[in-house]
């Protein structure tokens, strides 16, 4: 069939030449002929005989432009491609009279989407008609662009619009504003100058301009509802007008005054008022007005109230308003209508979280939506009872909600409503411990591999980081042990791949928690798992996993390697991973042991992982040093592709382990350390996003339920309770008697007193006490933490370097007359314990403050040092010191000087630190994880002396203060670079733009602020080194493009690139 | 408004507008998901639904469904007479329209569309006003045509 269509539309575009030839009598024919397609293709695809029809109806006919177009548009629309028409649409556009324009500017916006290359070809066009004289040009030009309109090309055309804004005509003045509105959506910085065009168009005297304008307010208000305060009274104002029935008749939608302007302004309004009460004041009398005129039993009416109670409940309360609200909410949901209904249950849904009452109010009614026979209205009803859960109603309303569940076979739903039981599950996890459990299986086997995996992640976190008390912890883990052995005898086929991989984590983790039940029998049950062909490698990773759990006993590993070994020569690598680990752990007698300690309870928990991954360095450098290619973040990888888009010449095979090596090393990198390194670079590029995205996870779901469940419900229950306690039931009661004495089938009365039952185990927790308690009460729920965070995993850095510094302070100087004693202490060479400590000299001169660093010792002198800084000075001393680089360490000279006639006596200095503590490695390692927790490693000290009391100073240090320059050569550098494999690039801003020799001026300036060296410069290009006084290198390259530095940074430390670019952007904006 | 379709009984597409940028690809999935499940649905049932993360409001004029997806913060019920207002129309300028009218004379029903709603907002509510503008524009095109080919172009069918 299709053939038969493309056939005749191949032929078509040959007849698009001959227009004008075609006499106007033609034109009918060529009507007639898209009926004739119209026909042949509804019988061809109604019989889908095609082939019988293989005629093309192509005949060398009259045609004109237009019908083919209507047919190309009929086609597209059918599902067949009609692109070669495209261009011709275009040229319709272009070219055509009024009439074929019209086709064309219809067939362009069906046909082409918003980034579509042709659309290009059309705003020569657009433009042209925007100018024309002729109305109807106008508007057709004026309607396509505000449908489809290349976002590059708005300027070209946005003087053209305005302009029009000031048309004569209100039709071109409305057509404009809506055009604008669409250049608002899809760049709204481009019209960001016009908005007092926009407040004219408010104004017009037209209603219809002015509703027009609202769209373009709407969106500004729910972006800065802050800067249109004050147009609050101007659209009170117009609702006013409108609700009293000042427009024209024309406006009129059966009988109710412009219905879609009211709600536009109801909608603005609610985002005015939103928490602000004197703007919510203004308002409470339209609103009113609004309410009490919306009486015509009619579905625009509903609309309005709809709206209305929306704007209601969204701004600043008021107590009368609210009464008469609820009022309406109840007119919808008691409404015989359905679609009523299931917007009066969608506003309980919204409401309820501030007016609990008004779901007991409504409570039979809801419980009737709960089985209707359409699945929306079941579904919005469950939405309504999620809101109103809470630790006594829960295990009902998790009922309710998985029976639903069972039924569903909607994908998104099933997604959205076992992510809202689990999170239910999770927050109540205890009116029973079995529930839960019972619970979570459900879900698990429900939501199947559907699910968010942060579900099943969640869940097993809970069980390994338990709660408070140890007792229920275990009884919990041994209730879950229990339910999936059991679970494991039944037929496991149907179960899916998440709901086995939970449940051989489990086992493997806390089936030793259960007396009596063998390790090996364990495996043995895990590994009928494996018999199944349906079962994913992933899943098969996770029962290898489990097993290597279990091997602690012999007949338990027999088992195990038995079936590990099936997968040793497998092909899929994780897995061939997993089963080699456990053959090797069966080997070796001492690693068992020491890997798997027997019985202790989730020790997953005082596992500590080194983030840093420093453990890898060797591998690394080991590859490096076979030729393999340095790794490159995805985001990296990523911007190369797609600047790369050049053939690639280069044999792919060499790269092929290569890379494989490089990106295990990569999976692993470590989510904290990327997430501060972020956040300390300020503005840097993508690298965090995964590590973003795994934290926010980790957050469960909404705030607004704290931990005792629905918030305000407890001050609710009081109210109630205090208003009239017996009122609520009581109505319900009364009818089911009444009605229990008036029907004499006793199937009634017992669906009603079911209901009953249900309705008061449902809204339990909201009304009254007497109605019965199922679970246990709110204040024991109170007790449970949610949720366990995750314990913060990072590397504790243990040394004596604090020691060692305050061994180093030279005590009691004895000193008769003036005394300056210069201390030198190498900081960064201490960690080590052995280096020059202290070299007391005591040099009998008074000098200036200026003169100070002439007393610098004479290894010291001629380097590098910082300005000396006083620290503190009292009334006899006065400390001050610099910081002195040194080759290979930091060296903080400090002067002590006597500032009194007297001689001093007993002159104490102490320095410490208790931030910087040194691993055994390297000092500098230390400075860098500084960084990266956002500090800067601070010395402090006190001095004294006999006549002077303590006086208490700090010192600062920074990155920069340990990096020095490293002096390569442009082929050293190459090598390098391609050596190291972390790396950062950013592109930075030169704020000085008149510069001739921008890069020049910002190496210079980095050299200067950082002590990096200049390799080389070549063209837009500079290449810099630095590295760490442990000898640590980094490279820079920088380029510069049009204001922008872009630098690159790499080094073989992690965190390096990313803690020295931000003194790069330090540096280049102090510059 | 996110996009419109309206759709025979039997499935059949006879209109689709597309407010939002989409692919081919997706356009055609997109529809072949709706009017499946919308045309599962008993007469008795709500007209509106949860599909995916939007709303479907969806009513059923003799052999012709009117379907529109709209966001979760939407009101269903306007969106219900918006569908109206569009049948109204479409039945004030055919004259009591019928689907053969829409199959036959879908470029009017599109011009009829792009007169009342531009950009998923409603544009132009007053019937009388749109109905002018779809006039005028025909006005132009008759002009240029000739008299009684206008008539015989558009009724020849049915």
């Amino acid at each position: 069939m299709s053939d038969v269509v493309e056939k005749t539309l191949t032929a078509l575009p040959g007849l698009l030449l001959s227009l004008d030839s075609q006499p106007g009598a033609a034109k009918l024919c060529a009507t007639s002929r898209l009926g004739s397609l119209v026909r042949s293709i509804t019988e061809l695809t109604s019989k889908n005989v095609g082939e019988e029809m293989a005629e093309p109806p192509a005949g060398p006919l009259f045609h004109t432009e237009k019908p083919c177009h209507v047919r190309a548009i009929y086609c597209e629309m059918l599902g067949y491609e009609a692109s070669f028409s495209y261009i011709h649409a275009i040229k319709l556009a272009q070219q055509g009279s009024v009439l074929e324009k019209r086709v064309g500017y219809l067939a362009v916006s069906l046909f082409l989407h918003e980034s579509h290359d042709l659309l290009l070809l059309l705003v020569n066009t657009v433009l042209k008609d925007l100018q024309s004289t002729n109305l109807i040009e106008v508007c057709m030009a004026l309607t396509v662009v505000s449908q489809i309109f290349p976002k590059d090309m708005i300027p070209a055309v946005l003087p053209l619009v305005e302009d029009k804004l000031t048309h004569s005509k209100e039709i071109i003045r409305r057509k404009a504003v809506l055009a604008l509105y669409k250049f608002y959506l899809i760049a709204p910085n481009q019209v960001q100058h016009i908005h007092d065009k926009f407040r004219k168009a408010l104004c017009d005297k037209d209603p219809g301009v002015m509703t027009a304008s609202l769209h373009i307010y709407l969106k500004l208000i729910k972006e800065s509802p802050e800067s249109y305060k004050d147009l609050t009274d101007s659209f009170v104002t117009i609702l006013k007008q409108v609700v009293g029935g000042k427009l024209p008749v024309d406006f009129n939608y059966h009988s109710v005054p412009a219905p879609w302007l009211q709600m536009q302004l109801l909608r603005i309004l609610a985002l005015l008022g939103k928490e602000d009460q004197r703007t919510s004041e203004m308002m409470y009398e339209v609103l009113d007005e609004s309410l009490r005129r919306a009486e015509i039993n009619h579905n625009i009416t509903y609309a309005i109230l709809y709206e209305c109670l929306k704007t209601i409940y969204t701004i600043h309360p008021k107590s009368e308003l609210l009464e008469k609200a609820a009022k309406c909410i109840g007119k919808f949901v008691l409404s015989p209508k359905i679609n009523l209904k299931y917007l009066g249950l969608k506003a309980l849904t919204y409401v309820v979280q501030q007016d609990p009452n008004l779901a007991l109010q409504h409570q039979m009614t809801i419980i009737e939506c709960l089985d209707h026979s359409d699945p929306i209205i079941k579904r919005e009803t469950l939405e309504l009872l999620y809101r109103i859960t809470n630790g006594q109603n829960v295990s009902v309303i998790v009922e309710k909600m998985l029976d639903f569940l069972r039924l569903s076979k909607d994908e998104y739903t099933t997604i959205d409503l076992v992510g809202k039981v689990a999170e239910l599950a999770e927050k109540y996890p205890f009116p029973y411990n079995s529930w839960f459990i019972q619970t979570m299986n459900a879900i698990f086997s429900i939501g199947g591999d559907v699910m968010q995996p942060d579900i099943p992640n969640n869940f097993l976190r809970l069980l390994a980081e338990g709660f408070d008390s140890d007792e229920e912890d275990r009884q919990l883990r041994l209730l879950a042990v229990d339910s999936y052995l059991s679970l494991l005898e039944c037929d496991t086929s149907g179960l899916p791949q998440r709901f086995l991989q939970v449940i051989s984590w489990v086992l493997g983790e806390f089936s030793f928690l259960k007396e009596g039940l063998e390790p090996a029998d364990v495996v043995e049950r895990l590994g009928k798992l494996l018999d199944d062909d349906a079962i994913t490698t992933e899943t098969r990773c996770w029962v290898l996993a489990a097993m290597s759990k279990l091997c602690g006993s012999s007949d338990a590993l027999c088992k195990a390697e038995k079936v590990a070994h099936k997968y040793t020569s497998c092909l899929d690598t994780a897995l061939r991973q997993q089963a080699v680990e456990l053959e090797l752990l069966g080997r070796d007698v001492d690693l068992r042991t020491r890997v798997l300690p027997q019985h202790v309870i989730g020790f997953c928990v005082w596992l500590q992982v080194d983030s840093s991954l420093s453990f890898l360095d060797g591998f690394v450098s080991d590859a490096l040093a076979r030729g393999a290619a340095p790794y490159k973040p995805p985001h990296q990888r990523q911007e190369e592709l797609s600047q790369e888009k050049i053939l690639n010449f280069e044999p792919y095979g060499l790269s092929l382990p290569v890379s494989l090596s490089a990106c295990s090393l990569t999976d692993r990198q470590s989510p904290t350390a990327l997430s501060l390194s972020s956040s300390l670079s300020g503005n840097s590029a993508d690298p965090p996003l995964k590590a973003g995205s795994n934290l926010l996870k980790l957050e469960g779901v909404k705030r607004v339920w704290g931990k005792q469940g629905y918030l305000p419900e407890k001050q609710a229950t009081e109210e109630a309770l205090a208003q009239e306690p017996s009122s609520i039931f009581a109505p319900s009661h009364q009818q089911a008697c009444s009605e229990s004495q008036q029907t004499t089938f006793s199937t009634i009365v017992e669906q009603d007193q079911e209901k009953r039952q249900l309705a008061s185990s449902l809204f339990v927790g909201l009304g009254s006490q007497n109605a019965p308690c199922l679970v246990r009460t709110v204040s024991q729920m109170s007790v449970k933490p949610t949720q366990k965070r995750s314990k913060t995993t990072s590397i504790h850095l243990t040394s004596a370097f604090a020691q060692n510094l305050s061994d180093s302070t030279s005590e009691a100087v004895p000193a008769v007359g003036n005394t300056e004693v210069v201390e030198a202490s190498e900081v960064s060479s201490l960690s080590g314990g052995s280096g020059p400590l202290a070299q007391p000299s005591s040099q009998v001169e008074r000098g200036l403050e200026s003169d100070l660093p002439s007393r610098l010792p004479a290894t010291l002198v001629g380097l590098l040092r910082s300005d000396v800084e006083e620290l503190c000075s009292g009334e006899s001393l006065s400390l001050s010191a610099c910081k002195v680089f040194d080759a290979d360490a930091l060296v903080l000279a400090i002067f002590l000087s006597n500032i009194s006639d007297s001689s001093i006596q007993e002159v104490s200095c102490l320095i410490s630190s208790e931030q910087l503590k040194v691993p055994e490695m390297c000092s500098t390692f230390s400075v860098l994880s500084f960084y990266l927790n956002g500090l800067n490693p601070q010395l402090e000290g006190s001095v004294s002396c006999a006549s002077q009391a303590t006086q208490s100073f700090s010192l600062t240090l920074s990155l920069v203060d340990f990096i020095r320059p490293l002096p390569l050569t442009t082929e050293e550098y190459g090598k390098m670079w391609l050596s190291f494999s972390h790396d950062v690039k950013q592109n930075l801003m030169l704020l000085k733009h008149e510069e001739e020799d921008q890069l020049e001026a910002a190496l210079t300036a980095l050299k200067e602020k950082l002590c990096l060296h200049i390799v080389d410069v070549i063209g837009a290009e500079g290449i810099m080194a630095c590295q760490l006084v442990s000898g640590r290198p980094c490279l820079l390259h920088c380029h510069t493009h049009g204001g922008m530095l872009a630098i690159w940074l790499r080094s073989p430390i992690a965190d390096l690139p990313d803690c020295l670019l931000y003194h790069c952007q330090k540096a280049i904006q102090e510059r | 408004m996110q996009f419109m379709l309206l759709f025979s009984r039997q499935g059949k597409l006879r209109l689709q507008k597309w407010y939002v940028p989409l692919s081919d690809k997706e356009k055609k999935k997109i529809t072949r998901e709706l009017v499946q499940t919308v045309l599962a649905r008993k007469p008795k049932m709500c007209s509106f639904l949860e599909w995916r993360d939007l709303k479907i409001v969806y009513k059923r004029y003799a052999s012709l469904y009117f379907c529109c997806a709209i966001e979760d913060q939407d009101n269903e019920l306007i969106t219900l007479e918006i569908i109206h207002r569009y049948v109204e129309l479409l039945d004030k300028y055919f004259g009591s329209v019928c689907e053969l009218d829409i199959i036959f004379n879908f470029e009017k029903a599109y011009f009829i569309l792009d007169e009342f709603l531009l950009g998923g907002e409603a544009q132009e509510t007053s019937k009388k006003n749109v109905l002018k503008a779809i006039e005028q524009a025909d006005l132009l095109q008759e002009v240029r045509l000739g008299g009684g080919l206008f008539f015989l172009g558009f009724n020849s069918f049915h």
